[in-house]
């Protein structure tokens, strides 16, 4: 069940570039709008009153 | 002493969230809106998430499972290959003659999304088989199967199977694809 080294490096390949798909989303950063979000959940919470 | 909230700990995941959803998807704006609602959805369930266990896997599969009840609502086109996450992109130097990232992304772009999906989580996420099956709902060797599968279609698509191909990947070649994509952005 060893795998060729041929296929090896096709997977290689093939994960090299799905990490660097990856990655280059991540480093896109995140928009404001996701922390303004939660802060609008959390304020939407406090408004509330506490539910404990 | 109060145990903290442990909502105080989504915005450690976002970038992560948002990458596998770009990803998955390859449109941002469909990706945003998957993780707006991801994030609603976690702070409303928060109790349903159990402290010590891991919470990027609890967000996944809440992400995931957006992804498909919102593809299954709107039957709207989700590919995006043309769009903006295939634009800007760096170029391979001339010399192999082929732009091997952007062959990728458009290989990419023919998987499944579930194939995609199963790659995503465990050949760029981190994740172990055990814990993709258990975010798809779907057996171990569903998520073996959809991995190879999308990695010969890949070699397929993108044509590695000749020697010639596979030289691309050089570390010359690496370090010229780094180096453009950091002025990029």
């Amino acid at each position: 069940m060893t795998q060729s080294g041929a296929n090896r490096k096709r997977e290689s390949v093939i994960d090299e570039n799905l990490k660097r798909v990856y990655e280059e989303a991540l480093e896109e950063g995140v928009p404001d709008r996701f922390k303004d979000l939660l802060d609008a959940l959390k304020q939407q919470d406090q408004s509330k009153g506490s539910k404990k | 002493m109060s145990a903290p909230d442990p909502r105080e700990a989504l915005v450690e995941h976002l970038p992560a969230m948002r990458a596998f959803a770009i990803s998955l998807t390859r449109n941002s704006a469909t990706a945003d809106d998957m993780v707006q609602d991801t994030l609603v959805k976690a702070w409303t369930n928060i109790d349903k998430f159990q402290v010590g266990t891991n919470m990027r896997a609890w967000l996944f599969t809440i992400l995931r499972n957006t992804y498909y009840s919102s593809r299954r609502k709107a039957k709207r086109e989700v590919a995006d290959v043309d769009g903006a996450h295939t634009e800007g992109l760096a170029e391979k130097p001339a010399h192999d003659g082929r732009l091997q990232m952007t062959d990728f992304r458009q290989a990419f772009a023919q998987l499944s999304d579930e194939q995609r999906e199963a790659l995503l989580l465990v050949g760029a996420s981190g994740f172990s088989y055990e814990e993709a099956a258990d975010m798809c709902g779907v057996a171990v060797g569903t998520i073996k199967s959809r991995t190879n599968r999308a990695r010969q279609r890949l070699a397929e698509l993108m044509q590695l199977d000749d020697d010639e191909a596979l030289e691309m990947t050089d570390d010359a070649t690496m370090s010229v694809l780094t180096a453009s994509k950091a002025t990029s952005f």
